[in-house]
């Protein structure tokens, strides 16, 4: 409280002193003589006005070489996109252009303002219009803004205009939200899946994929604080969207900025020209980028290692506003694909086979090849093998109804890869092997497994194979891989294998 | 200063010449002298009424600009303790554990809005066209009042109203609207997308529905004065150029509310009945909102359709008044009145059509955005035509450098500068970079803000005496006028840089991201520099008021010795303005220094063979 009524007094004290100046500027004019008062202090008023048209006409200049780094198209400041070269000729030609109106303006400002002071004996002239004068100067400005909104509309259909069908492009997905960024990718079918904002479900659907769309399969999505990875030289097409209210795909150093927008996404097509690592090398060569990048520890690492391109959000959103960012990270073409690779899909490591898969029970074509290469490989392994025991493959993907004989669905698969593997190796004769785990009596689950050997062998020569180079037999609970004590090893000892007899 | 002999005997010019409207022959309820309420609180003489507007513009003027002080500490100083705010800021600051307090970012941009919405509506569209348009529009064109003095009340205390209700927003536990004095929806829409979202967001618009309502009452009033009750010979071109720029003002002000008001009523509807104007696909606090179909473009599109205009709502009486300032302290005739009109036409007629040039990068088509580029940049050219012809009106000047006159030219410099960024921004290329960085803020601070304060500081101070006899500490004025010139120049001059840097404005805080924390001392500086320009304001508030009662009394009517009649009327005012007759109107409002005569005021007739229009 106390400090509050030291400050209300200081004020007051500071309103008295001020009140005080104003009374003893009268009361000397009055001495003085108001005409002669008013005569000099308008003739140092004007000399205050030279000296800060002066000062200040310095102080741009000035200030404009002491920023030198944060001048578009300068040295650490040039645009790592190729479109962003055009932006920035354009904002120093407009730089040029006003720059020269500024200074002359200003000269004359205070220059007739100081020549033309009131003074003794001066006389004003009357001077209401000119005609020619004022012709001139409403011509030249409109023939420079002329260039200048030729030149910016110019470029502006270059940059803007979507891409054709024809065009090569990535396209990615960026969606806006309170407070964060997800990334899509379209994966390898180099498209992305559709969604709908009815289906975001926090848990393991942040953007509300569509699962049962074929092109979201191969989505990746990346959360949190993952880099954006991107390709050099590569148009990229943004497709901006937002969950929530309005955010603004911003990135400085590709001059790309766009606002996301729930409900009507927008986008932005640039082409980065520069990866990071080769921008960080352009940064080296000035002198205040080889400072220490935390200005607190003069051992850490120089700020040119530590560069790196950014998102940020440019259109307010909140009270986290200010903390949208993401790392976007320029490789070349031959890293991109070695890290699109590695990426896994959010639909297979999130959502298949849970309950929110909408092809649960279903196999997906790049399962179906999948299983048929593992197949096919185990098989050659197989053949080319000297050793007994390695002649006996699993069939990992055969399965029978609980507690029957009867195949499931799904194991068609197998069988059918099976089928075109045994027609490819003609010479060979197999034995199917139908195994139990311990739960049951000994002599049901021995009639079980040569049921079910048995029921694999018939579809077999429904398709067409030679029954006399296949056999069947059932071995019950008697020869198990796992442990029978636990449920993975139960799992693992109900299975059917495949024994090379002959080849 | 020379000596100047020419003298003219108003009141026998005006007895002899004058219109008799017989308005003092009958009573008129003279509420002009009656009780204290009548006169000073509900009063409907525009000179009590200006005064109101501007008494009212300056208190929210020192709110708004104490609020920026605020955010500025925490842009400048952002490791500091606040904690010494905490007894007027209260839960806003948070106060850790070693006592340091830190401002909320809610509240920060709590603030930022509220700066913004107060400085663009309460202080330089009420306080610098309400108050001037109020005084100068019937002392100007020699009326009596407004035309309609009721509705002229009416529109202050809808103003009034307004203010109390913003300012009641102000202290809501949920805090006031911080959505950004643009209030862009779905953010603006949705109580849980922010907490000023809630009921600050509803105060905020019903506040400003009730100064819209304000501004058209005045609007109606302003324009019908203009047209009807100007005296007689006082024709359309003989109007003083404030007067062109106050009904020009009025008239964008009129076309361009109700569109404004119409956005707020669907931001309404969206908010509380369940529309979806502005909404569509919207997933927040984990739950899918069942909106579809609305867009919030269109929000921008009714929101800049008035917001644009509404710049030139603001710098329109400014360009007015240093206009005025300019030809009576150079002691010249403005320079090219005809083309000064002209431009100012245009510029309101071009004010309607490029509003979108605040949306090149809102997901507008870009194809369109080709039209708004040209309608944009073509306003540099009546622009640059007022400039031109300001610079031209002090060549062969006999110019005085008091006051009023200092902030005039200071306007012309801010003009020319905050201007001429306008030509970057307006070029939509260029605006892909620059669009809602310090670039920007930079722009419109300079040119729309500072500019219309100076507009604002020159009419104060050249019409202080009309308002109050008395003058304002010429001294005091000059230290005024030098710490803002310099200081504005101070705080915005650096963010242009930044802007380049391409710091996004709105910002809490820069640490986060490496390409924006490079700017801590530039930031710092700023601060400093607004707290300086801040305390030199509080100068000026000091000698306004202290002048009220204690300034230099005027002891001539016409002490600027102006040609315009508001200079006619006593010193002492009166209901009504003039005594006796109306004077009536023989030339146009800038003779000076013709034919050997110093002045020639509006009201003495011609000579033979003299021209009266030029």
């Amino acid at each position: 409280m106390s400090t509050g009524f030291i400050a209300i007094l200081i004020l007051v004290i500071l309103a008295v002193v001020v009140v005080q100046i104003g009374k003893i500027s009268d009361l000397a004019a009055k001495i003085r003589g108001e005409e002669e008062v008013a005569q000099q202090a308008n003739d140092t008023t004007a000399v205050w006005l030279v000296g800060f048209m002066v000062l200040f006409l310095i102080g741009t200049i000035w200030s404009a070489v002491y920023y030198k780094d944060v001048m578009l198209g300068y040295g650490p400041h040039s645009a790592a996109s190729a479109h962003g070269g055009e932006i920035d000729g354009l904002f120093n030609a407009t730089l040029g252009v006003t720059f020269i109106v500024f200074f002359i303006t200003h000269v004359l400002l205070f220059w007739y303002s100081y020549k033309y002071r009131s003074r003794e004996g001066n006389k004003a002239q009357f001077i209401a219009h000119n005609n020619t004068i004022e012709l001139v100067w409403t011509v030249i400005p409109a023939i420079v803004l002329t260039f200048l909104v030729v030149k910016g509309l110019v470029a502006w259909n270059n940059i803007m205009p979507d891409v054709s069908e024809e065009d090569q492009y990535l396209e990615i997905e960026a969606t806006g939200y309170q407070f964060g960024w997800d990334v899509r990718y379209p994966g390898n079918d180099g498209k992305l899946g559709t969604k709908d904002f009815r289906m975001i479900n926090l848990a393991n659907n942040s953007l509300g994929m569509d699962w049962s769309d074929d092109k979201s399969i191969d989505d990746i999505v990346l959360g949190g604080t993952d880099q954006i990875v991107l390709p050099v030289d590569t148009t990229v097409r943004v497709r901006i969207t937002s969950k929530d209210v309005l955010h603004n795909f911003y990135l400085p150093h590709f001059r790309v900025k766009m606002d996301a927008i729930p409900g009507l996404p927008t986008y932005f097509i640039f082409k980065p020209i520069k990866t990071t690592e080769e921008y960080r090398q352009e940064l080296r060569n000035y002198p205040e980028w080889n400072e220490p990048y935390d200005v607190e520890d003069p051992e850490s690492l120089p700020r040119w290692k530590e560069f790196n391109y950014e998102l940020a959000c440019a259109e307010l959103c909140g009270k986290g506003h200010y903390s949208m960012r993401r790392v976007v990270k320029i490789v070349t073409r031959d890293e991109y694909e070695t890290w699109l690779a590695e990426q896994k899909s959010t639909y297979m490591t999130t959502i298949r086979n849970t309950e929110d898969d909408p092809r649960l029970g279903q196999l997906l074509d790049v399962e179906i090849k999948e299983r048929a290469q593992e197949l096919r490989a185990d098989f050659k392994n197989a053949l080319d093998s000297e050793k007994a025991e390695d002649k006996t493959i699993l069939l990992r993907h055969v399965f029978y109804d609980t507690g029957s004989a009867g195949l499931s669905d799904l194991s068609k698969y197998e069988l059918d890869n099976l089928t075109d593997i045994l027609k490819n190796n003609s010479g060979v004769t197999v034995e199917l092997a139908g195994h139990t785990d311990s739960v049951g009596d000994d002599a049901t689950n021995l009639e079980i497994s040569r049921n079910r050997a048995q029921n694999v062998l018939n579809y077999l020569t429904n398709k067409g194979l030679d029954i006399s180079r296949l056999s069947s037999n059932g071995y019950g609970e008697t020869a198990p891989i796992g442990d029978n004590g636990t449920e993975e090893g139960r799992a693992q000892n109900r299975r059917t294998e495949l024994r090379i007899i002959s080849q | 200063m020379a000596d100047i002999a020419t003298t003219y005997n108003e009141d026998v010019l005006i007895k002899e010449l004058g219109y008799d409207d017989h308005f003092h022959d009958h009573h008129h309820g003279d509420k002009y002298q009656s009780s204290f309420i009548s006169h000073y609180i509900f009063s409907m003489d525009h000179k009590i009424i200006a005064r109101q507007f501007l008494i009212t513009g300056i208190i929210w003027a020192i709110i708004g600009a104490a609020m920026s002080i605020v955010f500025r500490l925490q842009l400048g100083f952002p490791e500091e303790s606040l904690t010494w705010l905490k007894p007027v800021l209260g839960k806003w600051i948070v106060v850790d554990v070693n006592g340091i307090g830190t401002l909320a970012p809610e509240f920060y941009y709590a603030l930022v809005t509220m700066h913004g919405t107060i400085l663009v509506f309460f202080v330089l569209t009420a306080g610098l066209s309400g108050t001037f348009s109020n005084l100068l529009i019937p002392l100007q064109l020699g009326a009596r009042d407004m035309a309609s003095p009721f509705l002229n009340m009416l529109s202050y205390w809808f103003f009034f109203m307004a203010g109390i209700v913003m300012f009641y927003s102000l202290f809501l536990s949920t805090g006031p609207f911080s959505g950004g004095w643009t209030a862009y929806p779905p953010l603006s829409a949705l109580p849980q997308a922010s907490t000023g979202s809630g009921t600050g967001m509803t105060l905020w618009l019903v506040s400003l529905t009730l100064f819209v309502v304000s501004v058209l009452l005045g609007g109606i009033n302003y324009i019908t004065t203009v047209l009807n009750l100007r005296t007689k010979g006082m024709s359309l071109w003989r109007m003083p150029l404030t007067i062109w720029a106050f009904f020009v003002t009025a008239v964008i002000g009129v076309l361009s509310f109700p569109v404004l008001a119409s956005g707020f009523f669907m931001l309404m509807m969206d908010r509380g009945l369940g529309t979806s104007f502005f909404l569509s696909e919207i997933f927040i606090e984990g739950q899918a909102l069942d909106r579809v179909g609305g867009s919030p473009v269109l929000y921008q599109h009714l929101f800049w359709f008035l917001g644009h205009p509404e710049v030139y709502i603001i710098i329109l009486p400014a360009m007015g008044i240093v206009s005025e300032v300019l030809a009576v302290h150079a002691r010249k005739p403005i320079f090219g009145y005809r083309a000064m009109v002209y431009s100012i036409l245009a510029i309101a007629f071009l004010s309607f059509i490029v509003w979108a040039h605040h949306m090149f990068m809102s997901g507008v088509n870009p194809f369109i955005s080709n039209f708004f580029v040209i309608f944009t940049l073509i306003i540099a050219v009546p622009s640059a035509v007022k400039v031109f012809n300001w610079i031209t009106t002090l060549f062969g000047g006999n110019i005085r450098l008091n006051t009023p006159m200092l902030f005039a030219i200071g306007f012309v410099s801010m003009f020319i500068s905050g201007g001429l960024t306008g030509v970057f921004l307006g070029n939509s290329t260029i605006d892909i970079q620059m669009h809602d960085t310090y670039f920007v803020v930079a722009h419109f601070h300079i040119v729309m803000g500072v500019a219309a304060f100076f507009g604002m500081f020159a009419g104060i101070y050249h019409w202080y005496p009309k308002m109050y006899g008395r003058f304002m500490n010429e001294t005091l004025g000059k230290i005024h006028f030098w710490g803002t010139m310099i200081g504005a120049y101070a705080i915005f001059w650096p963010m242009h840089y930044i802007g380049m840097a391409g710091v996004p404005r709105r910002y809490y805080s820069f640490d986060s991201f490496d390409a924006f924390k490079h700017f801590a001392d530039m930031n710092k500086f700023i601060t400093i520099a607004a707290i300086i320009v801040f305390a030199v304001q509080l100068l000026f508030v000091i000698n306004f008021f202290y002048s009220i009662w204690n300034g230099k009394k005027m002891k001539v009517k016409n002490p600027w010795q102006a040609t315009t009649l508001e200079w006619t009327t006593p010193i002492e005012p009166i209901h009504g303005n003039w005594p006796g007759k109306i004077p009536s109107v023989h030339r146009w409002a800038y003779d000076y220094n013709k034919d050997e005569r110093e002045f020639v005021p509006q009201y003495v007739p011609l000579e033979e063979g003299e021209v009266g229009d030029h």
